[in-house]
């Protein structure tokens, strides 16, 4: 990837982060916080691409240890996350 | 190449929809489907990468992610609602260690060539490997599996030293060009020391911050290996990660007047340190009188705390406010923002017990009600009603914004035993002329008041 790209596309994803967030009210905290926990559980797609072309035994090794762990992240996120929002509801149509 | 070409519009989409699904998971309203929206973009781009061209070792990648996914999908799955923060410390931490992984990998394969490169990869297994420690300490904390904040002497220098001597051996990554085997494995060690090290001293009501700053630490991770592994899912995913889970950090910090710099360099230990001496007695008061001070009252406020969700007493009190509902009585929740171990984990366990949201306040919305309340109720709950944070300087606490409970008419307070707070600080509510303390369990005396409620109707 080109330098210059890249660091437009670290920029703008920045950006984008604050803005998703800056307005979420405080019940959400926690459910957001285990949400995006589960979203960089996306560093299971860069650990199949390393295992992938992993060649020695060693590389093989930690590649096997980083994709257990990205799938545990990824799995382990959606579920608790999941579980978490399942428990909204509201008796009203929603308030705020 | 075509395969190329899918891959990328893929993880195109991907993206999109991560950020679509984060913004959904800001409003109580979109979140679950927020949640599907991410969960969707995770399955394509795992499917998708196992057509990157070249690939190898598929029984091995099939194996890893049949064990850890389904290791983790079980473990979220049986793990109660109390539990929960621990468990988003722990998923969070792996992630961190597949990224420092990631970077030990392409450290091993000496593909990394540009200067550029070779920083982003560094900058990434630090931070990665202090989020991995770090996360799963903070873990062993919540699940109380290490009870005490251990301090070293001189724990700052410490910490800044060996912080120091890591970010010199990285530096020597980066210069070496192909740097040997023993200094990137002495990096690796000295990173996972350094989140252990930095983590251990924090006491448990500082947790959830930190978990959340490792969250904002593992995203930035994952961002800075995609860039070494030209992978765009990961950059965007990352990055947003770690720009979010920054301002979140902060929301959390400033909710508990604690910068973030006091809680890694200062913390507060467990036992008080200055606060002047509360005086005054407690005076105790039986569950049947309680029942008939909130029977009779217009206007009372629950403020649940840990102590309540730990006793899972949150269906009975949901059926108690019920109960004064429906005897007229305005009854209404008022959440600290630091109320159970992460801000909003106490609306979780609440909205668990089908109290709906709108029924349930926060501190800024509710904190001027309290002079017009009859009783303010607090259950399980202590350092956020104690009104020293507002009156004396000395305290620990001072600063930390809390709920008025001592300026409503009455305060009832169910509280388990005589003893202080998880802070660890003598609280002066409990001694004002205007508390009464029911002692017990919070689930046998909500019991209680509710059966003394019923027998009132009849």
């Amino acid at each position: 990837m080109e330098g210059f790209v890249a660091i437009y596309i670290f920029m703008l994803a920045a950006f984008t982060g604050y803005e998703v967030i800056a307005r979420v009210p405080v019940i959400l905290h926690t459910p957001l916080m285990s949400g995006s926990n589960f979203v960089h559980g996306v560093v299971l797609v860069g650990a199949m691409v390393v295992l992938g072309e992993a060649r020695t035994g060693l590389e093989q090794t930690i590649g096997f240890i980083a994709v257990l762990l990205g799938a545990a992240n990824a799995a382990g996120g959606y579920v608790v996350t999941e579980r978490m929002l399942a428990m909204f509801k509201s008796d009203k149509k929603a308030g705020k | 190449m075509s395969a190329k070409v899918l891959i990328d519009a893929s993880y195109f989409i991907v993206a999109v929809l991560f950020i679509l699904g984060l913004k959904a998971m800001a409003s109580p309203v979109t979140a679950r489907k927020g949640i599907v929206w991410a969960g969707l973009g995770m399955v394509l781009a795992t499917v998708v990468t196992f057509l990157t061209p070249h690939m190898q070792n598929f029984g091995l990648i099939i194996l890893a992610i049949l064990i850890g996914g389904a290791a983790a999908w079980w473990s979220g799955k049986v793990v109660k609602m109390t539990d929960m923060p621990q468990m988003v410390a722990i998923y969070n931490g792996m992630g961190g260690g597949a990224a420092a992984a990631i970077a030990a990998v392409e450290f091993a394969r000496g593909q990394i060539h540009s200067p550029v490169v070779a920083t982003l990869a560094t900058l990434g297994a630090l931070i990665g490997a202090v989020s991995f420690t770090g996360s799963c300490v903070a873990y062993a904390k919540l699940q109380g599996l290490m009870k005490k904040a251990y301090r070293l002497p001189a724990q700052n220098a410490v910490n800044m030293i060996l912080g120091v001597v890591t970010l010199i051996v990285g530096i020597m990554i980066i210069a070496s060009g192909r740097p040997s085997v023993n200094l990137v494995i002495t990096f690796f060690v000295l990173s996972l020391i350094l989140g252990a090290i930095i983590t251990t001293p924090i006491g448990g009501a500082d947790m959830p911050v930190v978990i959340s700053l490792f969250n904002a630490f593992t995203g930035l991770a994952v961002g800075f290996e995609g860039y070494v592994l030209g992978n765009p899912a990961l950059i965007i995913a990352g990055i947003v990660v770690g720009a979010a889970g920054t301002l979140l950090t902060q929301l959390m910090a400033k909710a508990m007047n604690r910068p973030i710099s006091n809680i890694l360099f200062n913390p507060i230990t467990g036992e008080a340190q200055g606060g002047q001496a509360v005086t005054g007695s407690m005076k105790e008061l039986s569950a049947l009188d309680a029942a008939s001070m909130m029977r009779y009252a217009q206007k009372v406020i629950i403020i649940p705390g840990y102590g309540m969700a730990v006793a899972g007493a949150q269906h009975k009190v949901w059926e108690m406010t019920q109960l004064l509902e429906s005897a007229g009585v305005d009854v209404r929740f008022a959440i600290h923002p630091v109320a159970g171990r992460m801000p909003g984990h106490m609306n979780v366990l609440l909205a668990e017990a089908g109290v709906p949201y709108d029924k349930i306040l926060d501190l800024e919305e509710i904190n001027a009600d309290f002079a017009q309340t009859d009783v303010a109720l607090v259950i399980g709950a202590n350092d956020v009603v104690n009104p020293v944070a507002r009156t004396d300087k000395s305290s620990p606490i001072y600063g930390m914004p809390i709920l008025n409970a001592d300026q409503a008419h009455n305060c009832i307070v169910i509280k388990r035993g005589q003893g202080a707070g998880y802070s660890g600080i003598e609280n002066a509510l409990f001694y004002s002329e205007n508390t009464r303390m029911c002692y017990g369990s919070a689930n046998g005396v909500v019991g209680e008041i509710i059966s003394h409620i019923k027998s009132m109707e009849g």
